[in-house]
């Protein structure tokens, strides 16, 4: 009987360690998931001879398929908006994700070919384990220069860890932002703002 | 038109007491708690109007030319023997805010390229890995728990606060450069010294352009933000949500 009960323990343990599995590979952690990110974008910098080439529709791939599925924009927008978010119907919502997502892709893709021979040093992750936003951050190290210090506020979502924020040298790109959407707001309404990152990016292109 | 005749010193005590005086009274003009970043939005604003088109047509085509024509072997020394006199003063704030290490570090990179590095014009310290304290006087103030006043717009200077605006007038009457004592020389020193700022500043006014919905209010964010994190050596408080 003991070694029967013995053995139940060990299967119910078995179990629960074969469905617990599956979760933790998918939940990679959120500096592991930042590190290797960094790395696999800089080695396409570093070794496509397309992106070399400065192939924009290349560059816009690499970005569409290899950054953008680890941010959160529908996370970042709503920072962004602060308090103005939930007064913002459904449809307004998704037109404010779309534009913000628009207008961050077009401008920060210009400076993805600056990271090629930047040396990325990342620093162990401090706080809760259990938390459901943490802050990775990593340090850009250029000879003469004080180093970068770059942050990544991540967000845990179903489908894993997603960037929700990125704090270059202190200046945080939402908070940033939601001083700009204040702004636009406070003259125009959320209308006035959705008007003006759609011009914004009509103009960009 | 009357010259001041006082004494170098007695004049730098002077500034200092003025700087002081501002100081405290920037910190009387912030207890209102709120939104009190910046109670001269409509002067500022109106500064950054008459800098907007100025560095767009004068200094940025400026910079551009000495990126584009000047070897960068000559850049990277002008802009070393500038960063050299930073150090010297960062090594002085370290000092002013206990900082000994950062202090030490500063002072042994003055020491490495004042001297081995011919005036900082090479910059030795960074071959050798010595890091930069990056401190000053703004930051010390903001150290010692100076609020940090009004958001200033300067033209020709660009974003500032009463608290670090006060700290960049003690730089530039404490720098060494002032004890130059040709004044042609001396100008065109503070020339290139502007001239090395702005072309530093290149790669960011162009994203600002892109990326801003209102340049004046990303710049604004963008400097406090910044600011606020080299206080605290990069770990400012988390900022308060307003949601």
């Amino acid at each position: 009987m003991k070694t029967l009960l013995t053995a139940w323990r060990a299967l119910a343990v078995l179990a629960i360690v074969v469905l617990a599995l599956p979760a933790a590979l998918a939940q990679e952690a959120p500096d592991a998931l930042v590190k290797r990110v960094a790395n696999e974008v800089q080695q396409i910098i570093k070794t496509d001879p397309k992106v070399q080439a400065g192939d924009q529709q290349r560059i816009r791939d690499v970005i569409e398929t290899k950054l953008l599925p680890n941010f959160d924009f529908d996370r970042m927008t709503a920072l962004a908006m602060g308090r103005n978010w939930r007064q913002a119907t459904p449809e307004q919502q998704k037109q404010l994700i779309d534009q913000f997502r628009a207008l961050l892709v077009r401008t920060y893709s210009g400076a993805l070919s600056q990271y090629r021979d930047q040396v990325m040093d990342f620093k162990p992750l401090r706080g809760d384990p259990a938390a459901t936003d943490v802050t990775v951050r990593s340090e850009v190290v250029r000879p003469g220069q004080v180093p970068v210090q770059i942050d990544y506020g991540m967000t845990k979502t179903a489908s894993g860890w997603k960037a929700s924020d990125v704090i270059v040298g202190g200046i945080s790109l939402v908070t940033n932002y939601r001083d700009e959407f204040n702004e636009q707001i406070k003259s125009g309404g959320i209308d006035g703002l959705i008007k003006t990152l759609a011009s914004k990016n009509q103009g960009l292109k | 038109m009357w010259q001041p005749s006082f004494s170098p010193a007695l004049r730098r005590l002077l500034v200092l007491g003025s700087v002081v005086a501002t100081l405290a009274l920037s910190g009387c003009a912030t207890t209102g708690g709120g939104r009190t970043d910046d109670p001269f939005e409509p002067v500022n604003r109106a500064m950054y109007a008459i800098n907007d088109p100025i560095d767009k047509f004068v200094f940025k085509p400026i910079a551009q030319a000495y990126v584009d024509y000047v070897p960068s072997i000559i850049r990277t020394g002008i802009n070393n023997y500038f960063n050299n006199i930073d150090d010297l003063f960062s090594a002085v704030n370290g000092l002013l805010q206990g900082k000994l290490d950062k202090a030490g570090n500063d002072m042994g990179r003055v020491m490495l390229n004042t001297f081995p590095g011919i005036l900082g014009l090479i910059d030795v310290a960074s071959d050798l890995g010595i890091p930069r304290g990056n401190e000053d006087f703004g930051q010390t103030f903001g150290y010692w728990g100076i609020p940090q006043g009004p958001y200033l717009f300067v033209p020709f200077f660009g974003p500032s606060t009463v608290r670090d605006g006060s700290g960049f007038v003690l730089r530039v009457l404490w720098s060494p450069t002032t004890e130059i004592r040709d004044v042609a020389v001396r100008n065109v020193i503070y020339g290139l010294g502007g001239l090395d700022i702005r072309a530093q500043a290149l790669g960011t006014t162009s994203l600002i352009s892109e990326a801003s919905l209102d340049p004046y209010t990303f710049v604004r964010r963008a400097y406090l933000q910044r600011r606020q994190y080299l206080v605290y050596d990069g770990n400012p408080p988390p900022a308060k949500d307003d949601e």
